[in-house]
This record gives C-alpha cells, structure tokens and sequence, in this order.
C-alpha cells in the first residue's frame, strides 16, 4: 500500500465517522440536484446538448496540435506572450521570472485549479511575492492553510461560525454573524488588493483555437478585476482547455453552469485575447498565456482515456458522487477530488501510488450520466484498476482470483462445493465480528444473510426429480 | 526560449494521437439530427422581439437585474436621475456614448470618463459605472460589454452599482448570435469581450447566495425601446 | 395478461442468487412459466467474473466468463435477475473479450441477454402478471441496471399491478446503496456510509418493505437494517411478482 493510500484510508475512516461532517455535506449539495434538474427540464434536449458538447472536446483532443497552434499563433498577433510549460516547474518558473522582470511586488490570484495542481501560489510566495486569491472561497482555505475542498466550491466544508473564527483571527475583523456580512468583510479588504496588485493570475476554463482567446467563467467578478486592473497578467491554462470555435463556447458555457452550479449562466464568461490593445484606456500592459503539459499528453496517449481531457472542470461527477459526498473533498489528498480525479490522478501523478482513488468506488456510474461532455468516468476507474494490476499485481490476491477462477471455471466442482461453504454458515454466524472472523470486513457493520434451505441448483434438481 | 517548449509539447502531442481514440461511447454525437445546429438543444429562444424582452425580463427577475423599460433616450435620463436619488449616488463612472451621453451629463454629478486615461482611485471611489453594451442576451438575461462599448474592462465591474443603457434592438436571442454580433461588429473579435449575467454572486459561505461579492451588488438595464 | 408466443428461456442465475437467494430465481422461474414459457437452465453456469474484473484481474475474470459463454452458447434468449450480473454479460462482456478470441460469442451473447424486469415489459411486453401483495414498499434501483441497462420505469410498471402494494418512492432511490461488490470489504467504512444513507432514505418513506432488482444491493440493506434493529423487510422483484 502505498502512503498516499495508507493516508487515503485514514482520512476516509475519520470522516465516515464524522457525522456531523456527513450531514453537513449532504445539506450543502442536496439543494444540487432539484435546481440541476429544473435547468436541465428547459433544455430542448440535455442529451442531445451533451453530445454537442462531447463532439466539439472530441474534435479539440483529438487534433489538439492544430487547435493549439493556431491557438497560440492568433494570441500572440494580439501582442499575447505565448509560453509552453512542459511541466509544473517550468510554468512556475517562467510566471516567476515575469513578475521579477516586470518588478512586481504584489500578486492577485482568481481561481485556477491548474495553478493548485502546480503549486504556483506556494512557488511565488516562496520566490518573495504576496500572493493574495480573490476568490472568497479560496480566501477562506488559504488563510486557513487548507487546500480547497471541492474544485468548484473550495469552502463548501465550514460553517459561517469557523469562517468568522478564521477571520477574526487572521484578519483582526469583528465578529460577523451572517454569510452577508462576513462576504462584505472580504469584499472591502480585496478592493485594495485589487487597486494595488502589480500583477494577475488566472486560470482559463476554455481557449478558443478560431479566434485566439481565453475564456474565464466566474461568479463573484474577481477575476474580471484580477485580470483588468494589474499590470501584468499571467494566465495559466491547461493544453486540454481548448476548443476549435467560438460558437462551441455558445454550448460548452450555459451547461458549465447548468450541470457545475443548477445555474442558467455564470454571471461572468470573459473572453481574454490580448493585452491592452490601441484604443483602450485600461486592462494590463503585458497578457502571458502559459499552456500547460504536466502529464496531460500521457493521458492524451491513452486511447481508452483520453476522453478524461474533455474535463470542463465544472464539479457535477463530485456533485453526484456518493463516495464524495462520506469521504469529503480533503479525503482525496490531491488537487482533483471526485471522479474526475480519481480517474486521472494515477495518470497525472502516478498510477501505483494513487491507484486507491480508483479502486474506492462502488462504480455506480452517477458521475458519467452527470458529466455535461459525456466522459466515461466509471470505466475509466475499471481501466485504471486493470492497468494498475496488469503493472503490478496484488501479491495476496493473486492466488484468491487464481483460485477463484480455477473453481468457478469447474461448475462439477462448484456443485460439490458450494453446499459445504454455505453449511459454514452457521460457524460463521457464531465467530460474528470476532477477531477470528473472516467476513469481519463486512460484520463490524452489518449483518450477514441466513444461508437458505437450499440453493437454486438444488431446487433445480429437485423439481426435474419430481417432473 | 522565448515560447518554452513548444516544440517538445507539439511532439509530445503528434506521437500521441497517433494511435486514435475509438471513442465507442460517442456514438451518439454522430448520431444527431441533421440539420440542427448545437445551440438548438438549448433551452429554446422564442422569434418575436416582444417574446424576446419579455424572456429577457423573467431571466432578469431570477437573476436580481433591474429591468426598467424606457420610452427614448430622454425617458433613460429621466430613470437614470432617480437611479441616483434612490441610491444616493455622489459620483459616478461613464463613458461617451449615443445612448447614455444626454442621461449622463443631465445627472450633474462628477463623472469619471474612462475612455479617456483614468485614475483607478477615482473610479474606485464612484458610487456607479454607467455604460452602453454590444447587446442584450434573451436565453441567457445576459449583457454582452467589450472595451468599446462599455467604457473599458473596468467601468462594468469595479463601481457597486452598474447601469447599462441599452436599446431594444440590441437584443438578440442567444449567444450563438451575440457571437455573430461580435463577428460583424467588430474586424477582429475584441481582445476583451464578457457576458455579464446579474449581478456578482457567491454562494461559497454554506452555498447561500450573497450579491456583490467583488462585482457590483446591483445591476440595472434602462431598456429603452427602438 | 398478454405475452408473445410461448418462448424457450434459458436463465441465468448468477452464482450469488444461486447460493444466498434463490428465491430471486425461483420466482423468475414461476412467472415466465405462469406466462407459458418453457425455460431451461444450463448446470455449467457458475460466476459471471464480475469480482475479478471488477478487482483489475481481467485475465481470470476472462477464463470464468469462457464458462458462461459455453453454458449459453446455444441459448436463443437469456435472462437473469441480477442487474449488476446482468451488467456484466451484457455491457462488459463485449469489453472483456474485445480483440480477443471468442469475442463474437461475447457479442452474440451480450445480444441475447436480458435483465427480468425488463425481458417481461420490453420483449414479452407484459404488466399484469395477476400478482397480489399487500405492503407499503419502495423501490431502490441498483446502480448498474439503472446506469449500465437503462432500467427504471420496467420494475415500476410491473408492481403498479401487484394487488395491494402501495409504492412510494424514496428521495434517494438512485444513489448508490454502497455494496458494488469487494468494494464493500475493501472500504467498509464507505460503503456502510453509503448504505446509512440508503436505510435513512428508506426509513423516510414509511414503507415495511424495499424492493430492488438487485439481490446483492438487498444483501447490503438487509444487513445494515438487521444490525440496527429495525424491523423493515427486502425481497427481491421477481419474488414479489411470483405471489399469485
């Protein structure tokens, strides 16, 4: 077992146990699924909805050298300084040697789960900027040293109580009793962030090949000032992120919001394409776009799963998951929790270690029916469980699936067995829960079955007897 | 390297998709009805213009934009006027622009122009932001701005209240179409576009809706017709 | 009670029904013959091969599943009373054996195989069955006949006319009951999570009873239902339908 999944089962135990931790998650999303499946009710047609969506992913992953060139060339006609990160490193050091060139001191963030993947803020803070995130929930966790909880809604976990707490004490601010008040807190102390910050991070969900722009989705306007008021603005994005035309945003952004928030639209969909351009008065002097690799293309050379770079990042599969919704965000360990990380985590960072994240699902398949550009996310999780035995199979159960196949491929020997294992029944409900127990996986919490009179073969063989 | 490793990524990439995708479970795209476009399997756009403002205004009502319909440019004026008085307003944000230019000045406030070099402080300090747009969304109550319609990247977003004068023709059905508009309005789609839609939001603090997160807590449209 | 022209049916009853609940079987069995079909079942039927390829072992899940493909080689119809079973010929069959030998029987076979529920209101095109059970029950809707066999408004369909059955629906009836197989033992403490959740929806509804397509899904609840004393019942579709 690897650390990360020894880790993974501990947090898991724990919040399993918390039930107040349980409750509260299962109130956060259960408003989710009615406001979801009204917006989804004023849809012509959600299916046909997703398969456009999935369709314009399919043709930018699948051509996604031509789509990013093309990307990359028409940003930089607008004066954009194109840069190619091979990995988390090179991003990090590149958006480093900007704001060191550009002489900046302070930094504003909006949200970017590529530059939570990268560590960027952490890099910069360590490189001697301020690093300051706009967005309210990532606030939150970072004064609190958390990383965020849910990719879409980074503080979903705390009560406005521990929120005040926090802020009371890092912020020095009274006492604040209501979600208004203590977001007004936040609003007035990043108004001067904003008006003072030399330099602007964001991410990108989406990056337009046909016309050379990036696309920033948020509700609060944050990173609307983020990216207009510094001078300098770095926009981190991953190479999966594009699209081949404008009008595919026509789709991929009313269900970002239906299927990421119940939303009808998010409030703020930007298209960003250049720096300041002749003839406007404001917006930042410089405008680089770092694209990202980071592993992305040792996913893109899984054939089975490269679908998984469709990811629009809006949350669904964690909204509807229901192993997400007992562990918590922060069970996960890793920047992407849910499904979606599950399935791609072992790619992106190492499949022996974060195998577990796969093999911790009951497979219901709730999160590829959610995912609005129709990711077989399930069988990605069969597919990573197959790969990662194929790598390096279990050394314990390999005689037990040997062996089960061995027996189960036998059906005279089945027929001669099985009513021996059943007899142990009774034994087995003896030893219940103790130590000695085998099943004791299962009866620590619940009960086992009666053994019935007799099985299906016998009442088979039974009844042609009678005949 | 200036652009990094664009080379090795490319290649990355290339070696990549050279062994294709089968992609089984998308079937159903290629599957679709010809003959429609994507947009068509959203929620539907009615054709009239009546239906359309009507549509405009529900979304608005849910979304917590003001929609006040004005006669002409004058009756805008007029609206704008209490806007002010209703809201205390003592300076504001424009910038010049057909529809706003009479309301604007009638106000008689100081006034930040922003189509002009500006000082960030001073917008700052504006109680509103008044400006025009490239157009009005129906499916969506969304407003289309870029920097030459709406003053800038900053007037729309920075003062608390934002004010949008806009004409009944400047609405279009959705936003397949306000590309389109984009397209033909402009030689080359502006490096600064952004739908608004209501005003800012968050739902961060246990997912209850708070306005004026960072945006501005209140969002007006003077709809004026023609 | 209509039906098409009396067909030979070979079940399948996975190696789960077999030996902890044949009664899911034995009722299949009453109502397709009450229906006038002749069913037979192949004794060489074991294990579908659903654990091991669910655990990543798809080399040993492939040689179980070769049984299965020899028991119903000669089958014109398959049916079985497990989704998740169910499942595994008709949807992963075909993933199992792709660019392998024998992967054209896997396709035929996932072809002709069919979940009960839907076999009854799909192909034979039946919904009174003449059946009576007098219960407040719910119905929970296991995860991969729901999600991998589209079956929802089958079961649905087939208990409005069961006599005296009133069915409320639960707020959680498709959210996952936490079994998903060696899941349950590899994470225990998920899946009884999971399966709290599940009780507690069910419990909401005030029904005595909770009816599934799935046995193993059944096995979960019952077994969590047991352990916190409450006095609520399980039974599977098929046997509820075989009460004439």
């Amino acid at each position: 077992m690897s650390t990360e999944s020894a880790q993974f089962h501990r947090d898991a135990d724990r919040l399993t146990h918390d039930l107040r931790h349980r409750a509260w998650i299962q109130k956060a999303l259960g408003g989710y699924y009615i406001k979801r499946d009204e917006q989804k009710a004023k849809y012509t047609d959600w299916q046909q909805a997703r398969a456009s969506a999935a369709a314009a992913k399919y043709e930018a992953v699948n051509h996604l050298d031509k789509y990013l060139s093309e990307l990359s060339d028409k940003l930089a006609a607008r004066g954009t300084k194109v840069f190619w990160a091979a990995d988390g490193a090179e991003a990090a050091d590149y958006i480093a040697s900007v704001a060191r060139d550009a002489g900046v001191k302070r930094i504003i963030k909006s949200k970017t789960m590529t530059g939570e993947e990268i560590h960027l803020p952490q890099a910069l803070e360590k490189a001697g900027f301020e690093v300051v995130e706009s967005d309210l929930g990532e606030f939150i966790v970072q004064l609190r040293g958390e990383p965020p909880y849910h990719i879409v809604f980074p503080s979903m976990h705390l009560t406005r109580g521990q929120i005040d707490d926090t802020f009371q004490k890092k912020l020095g601010s009274a006492h604040a009793e209501t979600p208004e008040e203590l977001t007004m807190i936040a609003r007035g102390l990043m108004r001067q962030k904003y008006c003072e910050a030399d330099m602007g991070i964001s991410g990108a969900n989406f990056a337009v090949a046909e016309t050379g722009h990036i696309s920033v989705t948020e509700n609060e306007g944050n990173a609307r000032l983020s990216t207009s008021l510094p001078d300098v603005l770095v926009s981190i994005v991953g190479i999966e992120k594009v699209v081949p035309k404008l009008d595919d945003l026509a789709v991929l952004l009313p269900m970002l919001a239906t299927a990421g928030a119940a939303q009808n639209m998010t409030c703020y969909n930007t298209l960003l394409g250049g720096p300041r351009q002749p003839g406007e008065t404001d917006g930042p002097r410089e405008f680089h776009v770092v694209l990202l690799d980071n592993r992305r293309t040792a996913l893109l050379a899984d054939p089975e799963q490269r679908d998984a770079l469709h990811c629009i990042r809006c949350g669904a599969c964690l909204n509807v998951c229901p192993i997400f919704k007992n562990i918590g965000g922060h069970s996960y360990g890793t920047t992407y929790q849910g499904p979606i990380g599950s399935v791609i985590t072992p790619h992106l960072r190492g499949l022996q270690s974060w195998k577990h994240l796969s093999f911790a699902s009951s497979l219901c398949g709730a999160c590829g029916e959610a995912c609005p550009v129709k990711i077989d996310l399930h069988h990605h999780l069969l597919q990573n469980r197959r790969n990662a035995i194929a790598e390096n199979p279990v050394w314990w159960e390999m005689p037990i699936f040997a062996g089960f196949a061995w027996f189960m491929r036998r059906p005279g020997l089945y027929r001669f067995a099985a009513p021996l294992l059943r007899l142990a029944g009774p034994l087995l409900h003896a030893i219940r829960g103790k130590d000695i127990d085998p099943m004791s996986l299962w009866t620590r919490t619940r009960d086992l079955p009666p053994a019935p009179p007799q099985s299906f073969k016998e009442y088979w063989r039974g009844r042609n007897a009678k005949r | 390297m200036p652009n990094g490793s664009r080379e090795l990524i490319l290649q990355r990439i290339r070696r990549a998709l050279s062994v294709k995708s089968p992609a089984r479970h998308l079937a159903g795209a290629a599957a679709a009805p010809s003959g429609h476009k994507p947009q068509d399997w959203l929620p539907p756009v009615p054709s009239s213009l009546a239906d359309r403002i009507a549509l405009f205004e529900k979304n608005s009502l849910e979304l917590k934009t003001e929609v006040r319909r004005c006669a002409d440019a004058s009756g805008a004026a007029v609206e704008l006027a209490s806007l002010a008085r209703e809201n205390h307003w003592q300076s504001v944000g424009s910038h010049h622009f057909a529809l706003g230019n009479e309301a604007v000045s009638a106000l008689g406030l100081p006034a930040v122009f922003t189509d002009h070099p500006y000082e960030t402080a001073e917008l700052e300090r504006c109680d509103a932001g008044i400006s025009g747009c490239d157009c009005l969304v129906a499916q969506t109550g969304g407003i289309l701005v870029t920097s030459a319609s709406a003053g800038g990247r900053v007037l729309s977003v920075l003062p608390p209240h934002h004010v949008v004068i806009a004409s009944t023709g400047q609405l279009v059905g959705d936003l397949a179409d306000a590309f389109s508009h984009l397209r033909k309005s402009h030689d080359d789609v502006p490096a600064f576009a952004s739908f608004i839609t209501g005003p800012s939001r968050t739902g961060d603090i246990e997912r209850i809706l708070v306005l004026g997160a960072h945006g501005p807590k209140k969002l007006t449209v003077l709809l004026v017709q023609g | 009670m209509s039906g098409l022209f009396p067909v030979k049916i070979t079940l399948f009853i996975p190696c789960f029904i077999d030996q902890y609940y044949p009664g899911a079987g034995i009722g299949m069995v009453r109502v397709l013959e009450k229906l006038g079909h002749t069913v037979e079942y192949p004794e060489s039927q074991t294990c579908c091969g659903q654990p091991a390829f669910n655990s990543g072992y798809w080399d040993e899940a492939r040689s179980v599943a070769e049984t299965m493909l020899d028991a119903f080689r000669d089958a014109e119809v398959v049916v079985g009373v497990s989704g998740s079973c169910g499942a595994m010929l008709k949807v992963f069959y075909p993933e199992l054996f792709h660019g392998r030998p024998r992967e054209a029987e896997a396709k035929a076979l996932a072809a002709k195989t069919h979940e009960f529920s839907s076999f009854l209101v799909n192909v034979l095109g039946v919904g009174d069955l003449g059946a009576s059970f007098p219960a407040k029950a719910t119905f929970h809707d296991g995860c991969h006949g729901l999600r991998e066999l589209g079956i929802k408004r089958e079961p649905r369909d087939l208990l409005k006319h069961v006599r005296g059955l009133e069915l409320v629906e639960m707020k959680e009836a498709e959210t996952c009951c936490g079994f998903g197989g060696t899941f349950a033992v590899k994470f225990p403490e998920i899946s009884t999570a999971m399966g709290e959740v599940k009780c507690a929806s069910i419990l909401e509804t005030g029904a005595d009873l909770v009816i599934s397509n799935d046995s193993s899904c059944l096995m979960q609840i019952q077994g969590l239902f047991d352990r916190q004393g409450q006095n609520i019942k399980s039974m599977h579709l098929a046997e509820v339908l075989a009460h004439f």
